[in-house]
């Protein structure tokens, strides 16, 4: 078991998020730096996920490393029946670091535990996505200068939603108040409701998302609501249009209120949202490179020193 | 003679363990956990005996073996109330209770199928999360099972 590996955001204290935060900083002040000069990355995508392995890639390149691996399962020895453990420990001979996706749950735990080079989990299922995690939580610390007591709304899918349950989990250091915004069928799960319970944290749940909630908020966080997630599609039609943000509903909101989403959207935010100053989700995306350059140079030990 | 345990009459140990009220119908998987098909010393087995608590209970008695803690843990998920005899020279000379441990190695299946550890030839591992209510966390997809899902491998 190697401890370097970054699985799952309840893997990170307080002080690590803190931590990275401050390297993020770094790096988007100055992204180009040799850190990786001589070091091989294994990206290793057994799900396809372009949108992940380029921010990934873009990291590396950026920190001077090099990369190897595939971005789809179907052309790698996993289609013939390797063992995932065969390939990780096959891959461990070659490269420093692994980043990998997988479409089934735990497989980034599991990897961490039969090889001694550091695991990035890069999206393990519907379990755990913590450099997405990281990306928002440097997101909301960028555009409101603090992390500590803040007003967060998430809306959708809070059901089947990873990136909201752990950002709960990854923004529970900071004693915020949630406002959960969902249909029925996707409202936040008892056992997020518990957590937030045992660890203090104030949270309301709402079923209409109306302005008076978008008015308190300091971060607006919106998530998809897809049709596969219900298993009645009457009620997938009653509200697939209820959860959607138009610009005029923003006219009393704070002034400092930013508007996330992991991407892609789907009609979730309308378009004319876009040019609102409050508009931050695709800034947010180019957070995620930073965070990420931080978050491997943590996994392999390399200080990075400001300036 | 001094067995004082009207129950050990039954057959008598010299030397050895006797576990008492294990639930009639875990009998068999309590004879499979503890891999006691795979003993070769003397092992007697009572099946659906009367039991005041219980209605039907079963027995298990083996002769000279004494389990380490965590081999005889494994049977606290399905048999919580069992008692563990220590046996030697035809007396007790130990009472012991099962302890529902802190972690499940190799014993629970994990009841998400897109579990890595139902696509993998790999053990499976458990958290207990909540002792009394019996509530497991799967080590790896971090599904939590709570007592009236657990499935045994
Ligand atoms: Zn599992």
């Amino acid at each position: 078991m190697n401890t370097k590996s970054l699985v799952s955001i309840v893997d990170f204290s307080k002080d690590d998020i803190l931590r990275l935060i401050g390297t993020a900083e770094c790096f988007e002040r100055n992204p180009n730096r040799g850190l990786l000069e001589g070091k091989v990355c294994a990206t290793l995508f057994f799900e396809p996920s372009t949108r992940t392995r380029l921010s990934f890639e873009t990291a590396i390149n950026r920190l001077g490393g090099r990369i190897i691996g595939f971005s789809d399962a179907a052309t790698t020895s996993s289609s013939k029946g390797e063992t995932l453990k065969d390939t990780i420990m096959m891959v461990s001979n070659y490269a420093d670091l692994i980043i990998m996706r997988h479409y089934l749950e735990g497989a980034a735990r599991y990897a961490s535990e039969v090889t001694d080079i550091p695991i990035i989990n890069a999206g393990d299922g519907a379990n755990q996505h913590p450099s997405q995690t990281m990306l928002d939580i440097y997101s909301i610390y960028k555009t409101q200068g603090r992390l500590d007591n803040l007003q967060i709304t998430v809306v959708g899918d809070l059901k089947y939603g990873r990136t909201v349950h752990s950002l709960i989990v990854g923004m529970s250091h900071f004693n915020p108040t949630f406002h959960f915004v969902a249909p029925e069928e996707l409202k936040i799960p008892e056992l997020y409701k518990h957590f937030c319970e045992t660890n203090g944290i104030r949270y309301h749940e709402h079923t209409e998302f109306s302005e008076e909630v978008i008015n308190l908020s300091d971060i607006l966080y919106m998530t998809r609501v897809q049709r596969e997630r219900f298993t009645d599609l009457i009620e997938y039609e009653k509200v697939k249009n209820v959860y959607v943000l138009r610009n005029n509903m923003l006219s009393h909101s704070k002034d400092n209120l930013k508007i996330l989403h992991p991407l892609p959207r789907i009609n979730e935010i309308a378009n004319d949202v876009d040019n609102n100053p409050k508009a931050y989700y695709i800034e947010q995306a180019r957070n995620g490179v930073f965070a990420r350059q931080a978050i491997i140079c943590d996994a392999l030990g390399i200080e990075v020193v400001s300036g | 003679m001094m067995v004082r345990n009207k129950e050990l009459q039954v057959a008598a140990l010299k030397n050895g363990t006797a576990i008492d009220h294990i639930p009639s119908e875990y009998l068999f998987k309590v004879v499979s956990l503890l891999g006691i098909e795979h003993l070769s010393t003397r092992v007697t087995i009572g099946y659906n005996l009367d039991s005041k608590k219980m209605g039907t209970k079963g027995i298990i008695k083996i002769a000279d073996k004494f389990f380490e803690e965590d081999e005889i843990n494994r049977i606290s998920l399905i048999a919580p109330s069992v008692n563990l005899n220590i046996i030697k020279d035809f007396e007790v000379i130990e009472k012991k209770q099962v302890n529902l441990p802190d972690e499940l190695y190799g014993l629970v299946k994990c009841n998400n199928p897109k579990c890595i550890t139902n696509n993998e030839p790999m053990q499976t591992r458990f958290h207990v999360i909540d002792k009394d209510n019996v509530t497991l966390r799967c080590h790896y997809c971090e599904m939590k099972i709570k007592k009236e899902e657990i499935e045994l491998l």
